[in-house]
Parts: C-alpha cells; sequence; structure tokens
C-alpha cells in the first residue's frame, strides 16, 4: 500500500468519557478520558488488560453506545448513531451470525439495507466471500461451518458494503491459535488489497504488534490514554519472521511494562 | 502471508445415510408398539364384553363408520374443524401481533402485564356464559372462545421470545443499519420462531379443547354435541365413536403442526442437532 501523503483523518476521539448509570449511586465510570485519531488507511490497535473498558470504548466510537462527554467524530461528523460506512465485526460470530439464514443472505443483509438492487446483490456476495479466502458457502448455515470461516463470514458482512472503516473488537479470540493466525494474516490482505482503514481492539499484545501501524495503550479502569506506540516493522510482515525480528521483542517488552500492573 | 487454506474446507457434514428409509421405518415401528399393543388388548378383551358402557371394539369400528361415514355425522366434524381453524388462526395471528407490540412498547408492557397473566389464568370455558350473551347461539361464540384461548400461549411465548434474544444480535442489526421493519421481519420474528411456535402448538391444545366444550353447551353441531347428544340418548357406542373420532382429529391436526413446524424452523432443528448455536 503506498503512503498517503496527505493524511486524512477518519477516525478522532476527543475527551470521551462514559459512565454508566450516570446520576444514581451505582455510577460506574468505565471510560476517564480516551483520545486519538485514525487516518485514512491505518491500522490501529486498541489494547488494555482486562476491564480497561475496551468493549465499551469501541462501543462509543462505533456509535453504539453514547459517551457521557468528549466527542467521536467519524469523517469530519459528529457520531450519532452507527454511520454507514462504517463496518463491524464482533468478538462472537456465533452471536453476531443470524443462524436463520444462509451464509450468502447473513452477507447481503446490509446489502439489501442500502439499496442494492437485488441482481447485484448475489456478484457482490460472491466477491466479497472470495476477498475473505471462503469458496462457495453461500448456500451453506454459518453453523455448518468451523468458528473461522464462521468469523471469516462476518467480515465479509461488514466488508460486503464496501466501508471506509473496520471497526473490530476481540475478532480472533474465539478461534484457536493456527485459525488466529491465518485470520490475522487475511485481514492484512484485505486490508492491502482494498485499501480500507481498520481500527482493532484486542488484549492480546503480539497480535496488536503484529496488525498494527500504530498502538493506542489504555490503562486499567476507568480508561485513559497511557501512550500511544507507533510501529515500524514496515508494510510486510510474517508470523515468523516478524515476530521474532528484534523490533518486535522490543515492543513488546515496552507494551508489557505498559500493560503490566507493578512492572 | 498468504496462507490462506480454503479448498481444505471443514465444513460439518450431515452423516451420510445409505439406508434412510429403511432405519425411519424401524423408528416409526419402534414408536408405535405400544399403541398397537394396547389396541389389540382392547379389542381382545372386549370382544365378549356385554356391558353397555363398554362395547366391544370391532363394534365400535364398524359403528364409527357407519355414523361417520354412511349416515353423514361428518359435517359435525366438518363444522368443528371450521371453527377451530377460524378462532385458531384468529387467535394466533393476535397473539402475535400482541406479543410484538407488547415487546416493542415497553410503557405498554409494564402496563398490560398484571391484565395479561389475569386473564392467561382464568379459565377460558368460566367465559362461555359471556360468550352465549354477548354473541349468541351459534358459531361466532365457539369462534370467539376459541381465539380467546389461542391468544395467550402464543402471546407470551412470542413476547419472551423476543426478550430472550441476544443482544449482539440487535447491535448486529444497527451496524448493519437495518431499518425498523427489516430487522423486525429478520432478525425479531426468525430469533423468536422457535418460541413462537411452542406457543401456537399449545395454543391448538387450547384451540381444541375449547372447540369441545363450547359444543356442548348450547350448541346444534359438533364433534363434542355429538358426543354429548348421544350420550343423552342413552346411545353409548355412538358417544365413543365420536371420541375416538375426536382423538384421530387432534392427533392428525398435533402432526400436521409438528410436520409444519420442522419445515419452517428447519435451521433451528439442524442446528441444535449439529450442537451448534
Amino acid at each position: 500500500m503506498s503512503i498517503p501523503v496527505t493524511t486524512q483523518t477518519v477516525l478522532a476521539v476527543e475527551d470521551l468519557r462514559k459512565i454508566y448509570n450516570e446520576g444514581t449511586d451505582a455510577a460506574n465510570m468505565a471510560i476517564d478520558s480516551v483520545s486519538f485519531s485514525v487516518e485514512k488507511g491505518e491500522f490501529v490497535c486498541i489494547v488494555g488488560p482486562s476491564g480497561a473498558g475496551k468493549t465499551t470504548l469501541l462501543r462509543c466510537i462505533s456509535g453504539l453506545a453514547a459517551p457521557s462527554s468528549g466527542s467521536v467524530t467519524f469523517e469530519g461528523k459528529r457520531l450519532t448513531d452507527v454511520p454507514a460506512q462504517l463496518g463491524l465485526v464482533f468478538q462472537d460470530y456465533s452471536r453476531s451470525l443470524y443462524p436463520w439464514y444462509t451464509n450468502g443472505r447473513n452477507v447481503a443483509l446490509p446489502l439489501a439495507a442500502r439499496g442494492v438492487p437485488k441482481g447485484e446483490r448475489a456478484a457482490r456476495v460472491a466477491e466479497v466471500l472470495g476477498n475473505v479466502g471462503l469458496g462457495h458457502v453461500e448456500k451453506k448455515y454459518p453453523w455448518e461451518l468451523s468458528g473461522g470461516m464462521q468469523q471469516r463470514v462476518a467480515i465479509a458482512r461488514a466488508l460486503s458494503y464496501r466501508p471506509e472503516l473496520l471497526l473490530m473488537d476481540e475478532p480472533f479470540a474465539s478461534v484457536d491459535a493456527q485459525t488466529r493466525f491465518d485470520l490475522e494474516d487475511l485481514i492484512l490482505k484485505v486490508r492491502t488489497e482494498l485499501g480500507i482503514t481498520v481500527v482493532l481492539v484486542t488484549h492480546d499484545i503480539d497480535e496488536a504488534i503484529y496488525l498494527s501501524d500504530r498502538i493506542v495503550v489504555l490503562s486499567k479502569n476507568p480508561s485513559v490514554v497511557k501512550e500511544v506506540v507507533p510501529v515500524s516493522l514496515g508494510e510486510s510482515r510474517d508470523q515468523v519472521e516478524t515476530r521474532s525480528s528484534p523490533e518486535f521483542l522490543e515492543l513488546r517488552n515496552h507494551l508489557l511494562s505498559l500493560v503490566m500492573p507493578h512492572a | 502471508m498468504s496462507r490462506l487454506t480454503t479448498a481444505s474446507v471443514p465444513t460439518v457434514r450431515r452423516s451420510a445415510r445409505p439406508g434412510v428409509p429403511l432405519r425411519r421405518i424401524g423408528r416409526v415401528l419402534t414408536g408405535l408398539w405400544l399403541p398397537v399393543l394396547l389396541l389389540v388388548l382392547w379389542w381382545v378383551l372386549s370382544a365378549r364384553s356385554t356391558s353397555p358402557f363398554f362395547p366391544p371394539l370391532s363394534d365400535i369400528l364398524g359403528e364409527t363408520w357407519n355414523q361417520w361415514v354412511v349416515f353423514g355425522a361428518w359435517q359435525n366434524a366438518v363444522s368443528s374443524l371450521r371453527n377451530l381453524l377460524l378462532g385458531y388462526v384468529l387467535g394466533a395471528a393476535i397473539g402475535i401481533v400482541g406479543g410484538s407490540l407488547l415487546w416493542r412498547l415497553r410503557l405498554l408492557r409494564t402496563a398490560a402485564n398484571p391484565l395479561i397473566y389475569f386473564l392467561y389464568v382464568l379459565p377460558a370455558p368460566a367465559l362461555l356464559p359471556a360468550m352465549i350473551a354477548i354473541f349468541g347461539i351459534g358459531d361466532l361464540r365457539q369462534i370467539a372462545l376459541i381465539s380467546f384461548g389461542a391468544i395467550w400461549p402464543t402471546l407470551l411465548n412470542t413476547l419472551d421470545g423476543m426478550r430472550g434474544i441476544d443482544t449482539v444480535k440487535f447491535d448486529t442489526a444497527r451496524a448493519l443499519r437495518l431499518s425498523s421493519w427489516r430487522s423486525y421481519f429478520t432478525l425479531v420474528l426468525p430469533g423468536a420462531g422457535p418460541q413462537i411456535a411452542a406457543g401456537l402448538r399449545a395454543s391448538l391444545t387450547v384451540g381444541i379443547i375449547l372447540m369441545v366444550i363450547s359444543e356442548m353447551v348450547a350448541a346444534r353441531s359438533g364433534i363434542g354435541y355429538f358426543i354429548l347428544q348421544s350420550q343423552a340418548e342413552f346411545a353409548i357406542k355412538k358417544m365413543w365413536t365420536g371420541i375416538i373420532v375426536l382423538a384421530l382429529i387432534g392427533t392428525l391436526l398435533n402432526y400436521l403442526f409438528v410436520f409444519v413446524e420442522r419445515l419452517v424452523l428447519r435451521w433451528y432443528y439442524r442446528s441444535r442437532a449439529l450442537g451448534g448455536s
């Protein structure tokens, strides 16, 4: 992917704060103050220890939940609902795919909602399933596929309407290690092929380093941004080589010291 | 980097079953041995019965043919079934629409909750005199009673099923930007489908019971009317034929329901058989 000459901000989070049950005794501040921005074409990972309000943050920046204060701006517009140009992938594919529809129908759902003509849908579905490396699974049901393949269907569904930004919430946490590596490489490939911006939430530091251009490190609850770490590992990455390179290990040590509580 | 294995698609295949018809017949037969045994026992033990209350089964079956086919009592079954169908469809429709409204409108739900449970536990036959007073004597009253009873199991199951849908599925609908109507038809209805079906089945049972009961009070046709009338005429054999016809119809309707349900909710039964979600 060519590095964009002029950067263009896709997502800007400013001073975001989220308090659940605000104004009651059960008030709970999940996010204190979080600011960062994502430029077009970037791959940004958000990491933090468990209980760092990562999912809350993702719900706020996707427009699923409203922040208590601060703002989220997507392509220059303040978020009120999930924007049309945003693709969302949830951690648990079995909870987000609709088991009563075939994979083809699942992927076509957002297309139908966006008024894509019926004749065009089948071609788009086949194309996007090809993008995520799935063959002919349109007529099969999600529960007839392995976990990794189901998550590919979910990714295909989020990509089917060609979003500007792909937002993923621990997308590879529910699959086995081998599948996880495959899916990591898949998402890097898709990102290069479609020139898409990706924000991925994870608790896995290695995964974050392997995938990212930049890593936003959150503190424990209530979260603030501890540091934004740039990752200069280059464009092409390899599961064996990249993960054993000195730069990778150095970043890993640095991130561990940020995330570990007493380090 | 591009180590994307796709050709070796590890899909879960339905086990290839070569002797499907044979095995299915075997399963049906194992399910039938007890009813068949009991019928044979009934036949043998009642063969030389002289009790007016328990005539021989062979006599009852002969009489059933005579009464219901030759003498035209089938018209009673037709009127019963017509009332049941109309009342059930109406009640089920009200149940699904009402359940959906209660699911959607929280304020209505909180307000209507005590009322619904009150009506749900009220035995529907107790309303029969009121129904007679309102609708008079005739089919309308029967249809009204059947649909009244059929509403509640469907309504409560619809509401419960819709409330039980995973919140992630609603987040997904929002992320995919499905409109309210579209998510109702693509997510809410299918998602609550299995439980709506359970409610519809319970409603069918209630409907059949109310069909018979409503025909036993101030009615001039129907299977229930036939059974009660025969008993009043001391035509016990004839009474038994009505009960047999009723049992047959009930069984047939139940099988028909299960058949349609398995067809519509094929995804559900198949995914469960695979141990999936």
